[in-house]
């Protein structure tokens, strides 16, 4: 027990990181997600296909491998940089991944959102005139994403859970800093589970009652 | 109310062949259809040149070297060192689905149990394991196992435990809502003719639900098959492990090798997706439930929109 409050700092340290790693890796699966959904119900077939091509394909990989793919052969072998600091470097391989793998959920979220908007919407939309970007844009994405939030919110705690595979490439989240605390307080295995395993509750459990109130006030009245 | 994307709509835009056209975009005229094809040629054009870039990018590190990709057209590398990994993955999986599903129907069924005693232990352990990242209960079998109970624990178990702890939780809200989904008439009247409670479950409720919950289980083993990958942080010699550790260390090829794995995964992944798909489709046809196929948890369920059984994770 003990162990527990002395690591007291290192342990909100890792969580800082897991909690960074996952509102970069929501945001930038947000922006790939939607764009990818647009995509995916876009009048130009090779657009069509391309979206297809890429939600099957990350949604049947292993995450450990995408995050595998970013770490060692975007880092290592390709030499892709985005700083010069190593540590900064696999945080920001990792996200790609992370974001990688999650926009193809957004994307399907989204899609399935994108169903819910009455069929008259968008109809009235094509009869004012609205181009194909202009009727996603101003009438049916709007309300897609408000018909979306609760699936988006069980996307974000999955994600929030996904981020402890970026100990795969070393990252120094929660579930890495918990192995190398298990490593040097072999007597305080138990305690220091349940310390994390809380600290995964306390990030889980309100992400999910916020959600599902966000999903209520702003569900689309119809 | 009706699918915006998926409605196939006929319409009378070419010479009476019925076109699929999405109601998001009239039906191209003839600018529309030039611009769509400038669009295309575009896109393609971008593609293109994203591609030939990939390919300088990989050239300049010599990984489109004919030696990095050969190793994949010869059987010993296959025999020797790539399926040895995918036996262990498939193994694993398959002993982890074996003690997961029967543990899963224990503690979905435990928590619709009348009893509290029963109820809300069964409730805890669902939520507590369905909250746990998976790969920190990997962690604490392994070092738990040891530091506890002085055993000492290989990748293989600490992989089936976590993956039987998190799956069970999971498939159990599977079995719950499976259950939950039949018609309260069906136990009441069971009950009024004189069944007791166990024989209302095991003689009216399962058999209906099992129908109902096949596609969400089977959605979840596609899950639970990718899951085996996080064993390559422990060092369990999986499939991952064969791609990105024994393959780059004997041919030194990291992106040939971890692509090529990547595609075994998908292609395995599809198939029992496929099978998930045709389970919902019999069962949604099937005259032996009366409830409808159930979502797997946390899937991409909204009004209104057609279900599909893909699970998130």
């Amino acid at each position: 027990m003990q162990a527990l409050f002395d690591e007291f700092p290192v342990i909100v340290g890792a969580f800082w990181l897991t909690i960074r790693l996952t509102l970069a890796g929501g945001a930038l699966a947000l922006v790939l997600g939607t764009v990818l959904a647009g995509m995916r119900v876009s009048p130009l077939p090779v657009l069509r296909g391309i979206g297809t091509a890429y939600v099957n394909i990350l949604r049947n990989t292993p995450l450990t491998l995408v995050i595998v793919f970013c770490g060692l052969g975007l880092g290592l072998v390709l030499d892709v940089s985005f700083s010069t600091s190593l540590s900064t470097n696999y945080l920001w391989l990792s996200i790609i991944g992370l974001s990688a793998y999650t926009a193809a959920f957004v994307c399907e979220a989204i899609r399935a959102g994108i169903n819910t908007v009455p069929l008259g919407q968008a109809e009235a939309a094509r009869a004012i005139g609205l181009t194909f970007f202009q009727n996603l844009r101003l009438i049916v994405l709007p309300q897609a994403l408000r018909a979306v939030i609760a699936p988006l919110g069980s996307i974000l705690i999955a994600l929030t859970k996904n981020t402890t595979i970026a100990a795969a490439i070393g990252v120094g989240e929660a579930s890495l800093t918990m192995k190398t605390l298990f490593e040097s307080h072999g007597d305080a295995v138990v305690p220091i589970f349940f310390g994390f395993a809380m600290g995964f509750l306390i990030l889980t459990l309100p992400t999910g009652l916020l959600f599902t109130w966000l999903s209520r006030r702003l569900a689309v009245v119809r | 109310m009706s699918a915006l994307t998926t409605e196939p709509r006929r319409t009378r835009g070419g010479a009476g062949t019925p076109d699929r056209v999405n109601v998001l975009y009239d039906a191209p005229g003839p600018r529309a259809r030039r611009r769509n094809a400038v669009f295309t040629v575009l896109v393609i054009v971008a593609a293109l040149v994203a591609g030939y870039t990939m390919v300088v990018k990989l050239n300049d590190k010599h990984q489109l070297d004919p030696a990095l990709w050969t190793p994949f057209l010869r059987g010993d590398v296959w025999v020797n060192l790539i399926l040895p990994g995918l036996l262990n993955t498939l193994s694993a999986a398959a002993v982890a689905a074996l003690i997961a599903v029967p543990f899963g129907f224990v503690l979905g069924i435990g928590r619709l149990a009348d009893h509290p005693w029963i109820r809300v232990p069964a409730g805890v352990v669902v939520e507590f394991f369905r909250a746990i990242p998976l790969l920190v209960m990997i962690f604490a079998v392994m070092y738990g196992g040891s530091a506890v109970f002085g055993l000492t624990v290989t990748p293989f178990t600490a992989v089936v435990i976590g993956l039987v702890l998190y799956n069970g939780s999971v498939l159990a809200e599977i079995v719950r809502a499976g259950i939950q989904s039949i018609p309260r008439g069906q136990s009441e009247a069971a009950l009024a003719v004189g069944l007791r409670k166990g024989q209302v479950m095991r003689m009216i409720l399962l058999p209906q639900a099992v129908t109902a919950m096949m596609p969400a289980i089977v959605a979840q083993l596609v899950v639970l098959l990718k899951d085996t990958a996080l064993g390559f942080i422990v060092s369990f010699e999986d499939l991952l492990n064969a791609g990105a550790r024994v393959l780059p260390s004997n041919f030194n090829n990291l992106i040939p090798s971890v692509i090529v794995i990547a595609i075994v995964y998908i292609i395995i992944n599809l198939i029992v997706g496929a099978f998930a798909t045709w389970l919902e489709r019999r069962s949604r046809r099937s005259r032996r439930t009366s409830a409808k196929p159930i979502e797997p948890p946390g899937a991409i369920v909204v009004p209104g929109s057609p279900t599909g059984v893909s699970a998130v994770d």
